[in-house]
């Protein structure tokens, strides 16, 4: 499965629905996770003898563990209103990427052993036996939709593919067909603690090496703690942040909003991975088991806020989910929601005026903001709904001169999955990333053509790795998606009796600073 | 009592007694059945009264539908208003005497009879014609829309060429409420009308298959998570009772 070759798609100046071209990515599939990854997690380590009955009663128990899949199963009119809605089927044409038909993978089955027209009149209802034929189309296609729910805004009953997508993906998880990149992730940041499998020591030295940078190009001492028992805030970030680029400006900007705030934090070594992939795979058990690494490092460094660095499926699961995962965190200090995202802090700190900001450091630039999709329909920020909307782009405003938004089917609640979410960046699927990329792609050419935007901001660590990856194909240079928290860190004006004070008696600062949150 | 009449009311306790016991059991699994995540499709209201103007908008006006797709939209929508309208206006054949709004709703009722059938016929176009619906349609989504589009048919031809005998109906109908077969006065016949008769084993036809299909969209919609939920995971945790074993696992 080796990188075939594909076209790129053409942008257009204005979005076209393409025609239906049957089984054009058919072919595309990830490769599957080897026996001893699968085992690790609990799953079967090849396709099960008797796979079909497993897979039928591991449907059953879904369908009973989970009321979404009953109702969405259930509910499908088939009116068509999804049909145009998936960025993989506007960038592939292939009909299985329409939302309902990717569904319908998974309905057709349920409705020939759950319904009763099913057993008695399968031809006429749709209904299809459970053959290896449609176990393989399942791995196909349920690795071609990233879970992005935009589908789930437009469906009249909030039919919501990512749900069946995550049932699809534990069936057969459970038959034994599992998928590499998701499994293995899920795997390392379960016992190493991070996706990356970054042990401790190597992270220690990263994060030592980016304080020495930091220093010296700003002249500031600003720190990178890790495992630092008493810190007020613990920091769970995307492990990419660490290193890859642009991830890691990111990183250096909340490191300068904590600085100039003078709020103390740091990062823990055992819960170094803010990205849950448990999610991904549909799998609670696995999910859960990622949260509550989270809860222990809150626990055993002994802070008083969670907060979450920029992730959007990670937001996700930790916004929506991680009170109930792994809550309740009555630990922890009740004036701040738990978790909080980086932008809330940051936002609220600008509100306070405690952050000396010059906009004009950032005025070589145009910006325009890709919401992602987990944070933009999966989850809030701030106390009112939308809340995810407006904070990121109030804060770009507040360190930026120039900002443009991309055409408004392309933002906020109907924002474009930028191709590579949902466990799917991986270079095994490279042509669905590339092409899946394409609505974005063209909304941003529209603002680049027009406006003159130069860079996209975003706070997603897969938004991020997977635009830099696909914008060469498009004809933008990769440097042109940058991190929301990398325009913070340019435009913060860091003064050196900040770090003469920070190098003295950086705790006073701190202590006063707790006192007043207080 | 004639044949006829026996038949239809026979089917007539079958077909309501398949809808009410299996569509109840449906409501009745889909409530018993956990929501074990917050999933709202955000942004959410963040309230109960919130979300419940959110599903009002919803089943009401369809929200989403229209933010979707504007012809399906307004071939749903005129469908939809156009069957209610047609459902009260059938409420003057079983009540006696008829309520005060039901005989003003009654010329609205009758033309609506048109909407409902411009409405399906136009969903039927689009999902003959758009290549993407025709691809996503079994050929019960074809007979759905065309078993709807009979009744309305037959319905409107009563209504406005070829009319029944509707004093015997509305007393059939009745008498079958009241269980008259069981008592001296009897069962009225029921009109031997070929239009009529076409018109009621159609609509005997759909309470039939009403639980086993998609038309359970129409209870679906009111337990679908992404809509019914109140966006507040970070303030009250949502531990289903299959979770809370696993929930034994955490530190303290």
């Amino acid at each position: 499965m080796a990188a075939a070759e594909f076209d790129t798609p053409k942008l257009k100046e204005y979005p076209v629905i393409p025609r239906l071209q049957e089984g054009v990515m058919k072919h595309s599939q990830p490769y599957t996770a080897k026996s001893e990854f699968q085992e690790k997690l609990g799953f079967p380590g090849e396709l099960v003898d008797n796979w079909q009955q497993v897979a039928i009663d591991k449907m059953g128990e879904l369908n009973k563990k989970y009321r979404s899949l009953g109702v969405y199963l259930d509910s499908c009119v088939k009116c068509g209103a999804c049909t145009d809605k998936c960025h993989y089927y506007l960038g592939t044409t292939d009909p299985k990427n329409m939302p309902v038909a990717r569904q319908d993978l998974f309905r057709k089955v349920y409705r020939r052993y759950f319904t009763l027209p099913g057993k008695l009149f399968p031809k006429l209802v749709g209904a299809e036996d459970l053959t290896k034929e449609v176990l393989d189309d399942w791995y196909s296609y349920f690795h071609q939709c990233s879970q992005c729910r935009r589908c789930s805004v437009y469906c009249p009953y909030g039919i919501d593919t990512a749900e069946i997508s995550m049932a699809a993906r534990e069936v057969m998880d459970t038959v034994g067909v599992g998928q590499k990149y998701c499994n293995e992730i899920i795997g390392k940041a379960q016992t190493i603690g991070n996706n990356l499998g970054l042990p401790e020591p190597a992270l220690i030295d990263t994060l030592e090496g980016l304080e020495e940078d930091v220093e010296e190009e700003t002249g500031v001492k600003v720190r990178f703690p890790v495992d630092e028992k008493g810190a007020d805030v613990l920091l769970i970030t995307p492990s990419a942040d660490f290193f890859a680029e642009p991830h890691i400006d990111g990183l250096i900007g909340y490191g300068k909003v904590f600085h100039q705030a003078g709020i103390s934090w740091t990062l823990s070594s055992y819960a170094s991975e803010a990205a849950n992939f448990g999610m991904f795979i549909g799998s609670y058990e696995n999910m859960q088991k990622l949260a509550l690494r989270i809860r222990q490092a809150a626990l055993d460094l002994g802070v008083k806020r969670i907060v979450f660095g920029e992730c959007g499926h990670a937001w996700r699961v930790a916004y929506s989910f991680l009170n109930t995962l792994a809550g309740p965190f009555d630990f922890l200090d009740p004036d701040y929601p738990v978790p909080q995202h980086i932008c809330e802090v940051t936002h609220g700190l600008i509100n306070e005026g405690k952050l000396t900001l010059d906009p004009s450091l950032n005025d070589d630039m145009v910006i325009t903001y890709h919401d992602s999709c987990n944070v933009a329909r999966a989850s809030r920020m701030g106390d009112t709904p939308g809340g995810q909307f407006e904070i990121p782009r109030n804060i770009i405003k507040a360190v930026c001169n120039n900002y443009v938004d991309m055409p408004s089917y392309s933002i906020k609640e109907g924002t474009y999955c930028c191709g590579g979410g949902g466990g799917l960046l991986t270079d095994d699927l490279i042509e669905l990333r590339v092409k899946g990329a394409m609505p974005r792609m063209e909304a941003l050419k529209n603002v680049v053509d027009e406006y003159g935007v130069t860079h996209m901001a975003a706070i997603c660590a897969i938004c991020k790795s997977q635009f830099s990856k696909v914008f060469p194909y498009y004809d933008f240079s990769m440097d042109q998606i940058i991190s929301l928290h990398q325009l913070v860190s340019n435009a913060i004006v860091l003064t050196p009796e900040n770090a003469t004070e920070d190098n003295d008696g950086g705790n006073d600062t701190d202590d006063e600073n707790q006192a007043e949150a207080a | 009592m004639s044949l006829l009449t026996a038949t239809f009311a026979f089917l007539f306790y079958i077909a309501t007694a398949i809808l009410v016991i299996f569509v109840a059991r449906k409501i009745w699994i889909y409530a018993q059945t956990p929501a074990p995540l917050k999933i709202p499709t955000t942004p959410a209201p963040t309230t109960r009264a919130g979300v419940a103007f959110r599903m009002v908008k919803e089943v009401t006006i369809f929200e989403s539908l229209f933010k979707s797709n504007k012809w399906i939209w307004l071939f749903g929508w005129i469908f939809h208003f156009g069957l209610f309208l047609v459902l009260l206006r059938h409420l003057r054949y079983f009540i006696d005497p008829v309520w005060g709004w039901v005989a003003f709703i009654q010329p609205f009722g009758k033309y609506a009879a048109f909407m409902m059938i411009i409405g399906l016929a136009g969903l039927l176009a689009r999902r003959i014609l758009v290549d993407r619906v025709r691809y996503i349609s079994a050929p019960s989504d074809h007979l759905m829309l065309l078993l709807l589009i009979a009744i309305g048919v037959s319905g409107a031809l009563m209504t406005f060429v070829e009319h029944t005998d509707i004093v015997s109906l509305k007393s059939f109908l009745i008498g079958l409420m009241t269980f008259a077969w069981a008592t001296e006065a009897g069962l009225t016949n029921m009109p031997n009308d070929v239009i009529l008769i076409v018109h009621l084993s159609l609509v005997v036809l759909l309470m039939i298959i009403f639980p086993f299909s998609k038309l359970l969209h129409a209870p679906g919609v009111f337990f679908s998570p992404t809509r019914n939920q109140v966006d507040n995971p970070r303030e009250q945790r949502h531990v289903a009772d299959w979770a809370k074993k696993l929930d034994s696992n955490k530190a303290n």
